[in-house]
């Protein structure tokens, strides 16, 4: 039955992440802002003991999405229950977007890296390495890499390459790498990891493409730059060298064959796309509440039911701007409630994500903009969230990019005809 | 808890709806356009799908089903995606019955509902909107004015569905001109009542098949029992948020059967050795009307998941409303731009819809759920 009724696990975990999002992230935002490249230690350790007490790993290690193998569904098991462990996520990560997004990319966790290991890898490659988030003694992240400098929509572009050794049974990893999140924090400063594309047989193409976990500190690998941004300043943005850089035989993801491996590495963006659009929300709603209640102690006052062409320019804007928050998070929750129902949601996922993407980089714009030299001040941190929005159009699939998947779906059309 | 699976129940009668519209209403939906008329036989074979009528307490002789504002949505998108005109037309009794039902005191539910289980559908309907610019739902021109048990009624409507045949009329109007919401009393007024002038067949930009009249009501006289829930007003903030869920359920049904006609059209078009389809500025731009659609859709399901939880959802609606208005306007635009010069042609339904949907903007309290 269609029921909009938030889980009770849903809204406790937000409840949860709400106090340490108030109580700690809003207290750093601004310094954190300010400080690019420096580490917000309270913020790190604060998350650190919880992921150590479980709390992050439950919540991250939860991300699903409908595996190749998973029937679909017949009608006896219509009953079975839904866990929401993708709507959890993207409660929890919503909130702390809400209280800043860059610290939220800045927390030690597994991140993009370690939902591709959770996706793609074997329960053997899971064990290995998504352990240490939970267990190891100080703060681990883990990060993705697959843009380069020459290629960032077009992934499978990429020129980075795999050799197989067949002496060692290595690969030999070269390429460089570009945009990676945590890149330094992973590799360089703590005992994380990246997971690095690479193509075994550029000729092979989309084929060809595999994936490889490299461990912190391998040989034969740099952090070379780390970016100054726009925003989302907290959060590292590295570039990594790969230079003959060898990496056991059993660190590939997914089959190492030359065949059909790059729609399952595109799946993992089936589950995290979402996520990247929950973060949106949290900016959105961020900004969509400041400016709500500087509006109304200004004196203003939102007429709900008159006549649309009676409200002023601000109320309206105000108005749309909620629903723009509301309709994102609708859309967002649909896609993690398919990936919970075990319903395939590729679509789903790339809506969520271009919708609001965008969406929520106009509500934060209308923010700034209807609050003048306020929302303009760095007194304020709305002009922050203008600036750490813009990136949720940009990561994890462009807005343009996402919008073409929703195209090539909706009509039926492959890569070679739209593109 | 959370979940947009429909129930067995919602996709029966996504079904019923679904195939009605697409048998009945769409390859009928120009002529009765070109026309001016929905044909008798239309409007009793929707009627007897018994969609309106099934709310019916059972002490009256009805099916007793629970209304639901859900899935009465699901229903009107459909309905709406095969023609709005014949899904307004079959929807109007609802407009004066369902106010009786959920406000209306006793006697005026046993006088009226049993009209819905007629084979033919009831000559009930509702006058909520007026003929000036800026109309406002909080603010009505049509006054009623106290006098002895009753009221008399002043001013003017239009928009009134299926007006021309009706028999009972309810007119909404601010007691003692007085605004808000909370001073807006129904009252129900018969053909034939001295001061009541049905005015002649309306003619607007869209809506050509559904007959539309005005009203001009000169001190009709009303008596205290003919005024919803005994007056002197009723909860008309409730009526008007079903009906706002309403008015964006039929939106996102418009908007989707434009999208969906420009989508296959894009398809089979070929301009400059491909179909269109292939190029961006037209795919991307279907695909932020599926997006657009997807929105409204959600956003009137929760408005109208708020009503049936027994939640005030004032706002919810009005903010589903505001958004699905603009949707259906952006995507029917984009549909005839789709089409391009044949877009422009009668041939093909979207100038109709185009039509149809500039009308959501104007459309309040013109159905309901
Ligand atoms: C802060 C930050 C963090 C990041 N984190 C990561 C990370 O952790 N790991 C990682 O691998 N990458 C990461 N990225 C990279 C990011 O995913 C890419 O920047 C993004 O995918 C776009 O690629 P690009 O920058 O090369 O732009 P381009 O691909 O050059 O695109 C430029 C413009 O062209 C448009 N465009 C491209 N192709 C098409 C098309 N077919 N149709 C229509 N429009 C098109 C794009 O939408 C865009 O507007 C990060 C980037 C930033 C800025």
């Amino acid at each position: 039955m269609i029921s909009f009724e938030v889980p009770a696990g849903v809204a406790n975990v937000s409840k949860l992440v709400h106090g340490l999002a108030m109580g700690v992230m809003r207290k750093w935002a601004r310094w954190a802002d300010d400080h690019e490249h420096e580490r917000c230690e309270e913020w790190v350790n604060t998350m650190w003991s919880l992921s150590k007490g479980g709390m992050m790993g439950s919540m991250t290690g939860g991300l699903s999405r409908k595996k190749k193998e998973d029937k679909p569904k017949e009608e006896g098991e219509k009953k079975k229950e839904v866990r929401y462990q993708n709507l959890i996520m993207a409660a929890a990560v919503e909130e702390l977007s809400w209280g800043d997004a860059g610290l939220y990319l800045a927390m030690p966790f597994m991140g993009l890296g370690g939902a591709a290991v959770a996706a793609a890898g074997t329960e053997a490659q899971r064990e290995k390495f998504l352990k240490r988030f939970t267990t190891a003694d100080k703060p681990v992240w883990g990060a993705m890499a697959i843009t380069e400098p020459g290629a960032g929509s077009d992934t499978a572009a990429i020129s980075a390459t795999a050799e197989l050794d067949p002496k060692t049974k290595e690969w030999i990893l070269n390429g460089e790498k570009i945009f990676v999140t945590q890149g330094k924090s992973s590799v360089e400063d703590s005992e994380g990891f990246v997971v690095a594309w690479a193509s075994r047989d550029r000729k092979a193409g989309r084929a060809g493409i595999k994936s490889f976990v490299v461990e912190h500190h391998t040989p034969g690998m740099k952090v070379t730059k780390v970016e100054h941004k726009l925003g989302i300043r907290a959060s590292d943005t590295a570039s990594i060298v790969f230079e003959d850089c060898r990496v056991p035989y059993e660190n590939v993801l997914g089959d190492p064959e030359v065949k059909e491996g790059f729609k399952g590495a595109m799946a993992t963006f089936d589950a995290t796309r979402p996520m990247v659009a929950a973060s949106a929300i949290g900016i959105g709603r961020a900004a969509l509440e400041r400016c709500q209640e500087l509006y109304e102690k200004n004196g203003g006052k939102l007429r709900y039911g008159i006549n649309p062409n009676r409200l002023t320019s601000a109320e309206r804007d105000l108005m749309m701007m909620e629903s723009q928050v509301r309709v994102s998070r609708l859309l967002t929750w649909k896609a993690a409630w398919m990936a919970d129902a075990g319903i395939h949601n590729n679509l789903e996922a790339s809506v969520s994500k271009a919708k609001t993407g965008k969406a929520i980089t106009w509500v934060t714009n209308k923010a700034v903009e209807l609050l003048g030299p306020v929302g303009y001040s760095k007194q304020e941190l709305l002009e922050k969230w203008l600036r750490d929005a813009k990136i949720n159009d940009i990561f994890e699939g462009t807005g343009q990019i996402n919008t073409l998947v929703v195209a090539r779906r909706i009509f039926g059309l492959g890569s070679k005809e739209l593109r | 808890m959370f979940s947009l699976e429909l129930s067995e129940e919602q996709r029966m009668i996504q079904d019923t709806a679904k195939s009605f519209a697409a048998e009945q209403l769409r390859p009928r939906a120009h002529e009765c356009d070109e026309k001016g008329a929905l044909p008798e036989d239309l409007l009793a074979s929707a009627w007897e799908l018994g969609l309106v009528s099934a709310v019916v307490p059972e002490e009256l002789g009805g099916g007793g089903m629970k209304r639901s504002a859900v899935t009465g949505a699901i229903m009107l998108e459909e309905l709406a995606w095969g023609d709005l005109a014949l899904a307004l037309a079959m929807v109007a009794p609802a407009l004066f019955a369902y106010p009786i039902l959920t406000q209306g005191t006793d006697q005026q539910k046993k006088k009226y509902l049993p009209l819905l289980l007629e084979s033919k559908p009831a000559p009930l309907t509702a006058a909520v909107i007026e003929p000036v610019i800026n109309f406002d739902l909080s603010e009505l021109t049509c006054q009623a004015k106290k006098k002895g048990a009753g009221y008399l009624l002043s001013g003017k409507k239009c928009l009134v569905p299926m007006g021309s045949t009706a028999q009972s009329f309810l007119v909404y109007a601010a007691v003692d001109g007085k605004p808000g919401y909370e001073n807006v009393g129904g009252f129900i007024v018969e053909r034939g009542q001295k001061g009541l002038k049905i005015g002649e067949r309306e003619r607007n930009m869209g809506l050509a098949a559904l007959d539309t009249v005005g009203l001009e009501l000169a001190e009709v006289e009303v008596g205290g029992d003919a005024v919803l829930a005994g007056g002197p007003s009723c909860d008309f903030g409730k009526l008007m948020s079903y009906s706002r869920v309403a008015l964006g359920a039929l939106a996102i049904g418009v908007a989707r059967a434009a999208q969906e006609y420009a989508l296959e059209y894009a398809k089979v078009r070929v301009a400059f050795g491909e179909p269109i389809a292939h190029r961006q500025a037209i795919s991307f731009m279907i695909a932020d009307d599926y997006m657009e659609i997807e929105s409204g859709r959600l956003l009137t399901w929760e408005a109208a998941f708020l009503l049936d939880a027994g939640k005030d959802a004032f706002k919810e609606a009005y903010l589903a409303k505001l958004y699905t208005d603009q949707v259906v306007i952006k995507v029917t635009d984009d549909a005839v731009q789709t089409l391009g010069g044949h877009g422009y042609i009668r041939e093909h339904p979207v100038e109709l819809w185009l039509r149809n949907g500039r009308g959501f903007t104007t459309f309040d309290g013109l159905a309901t759920v």
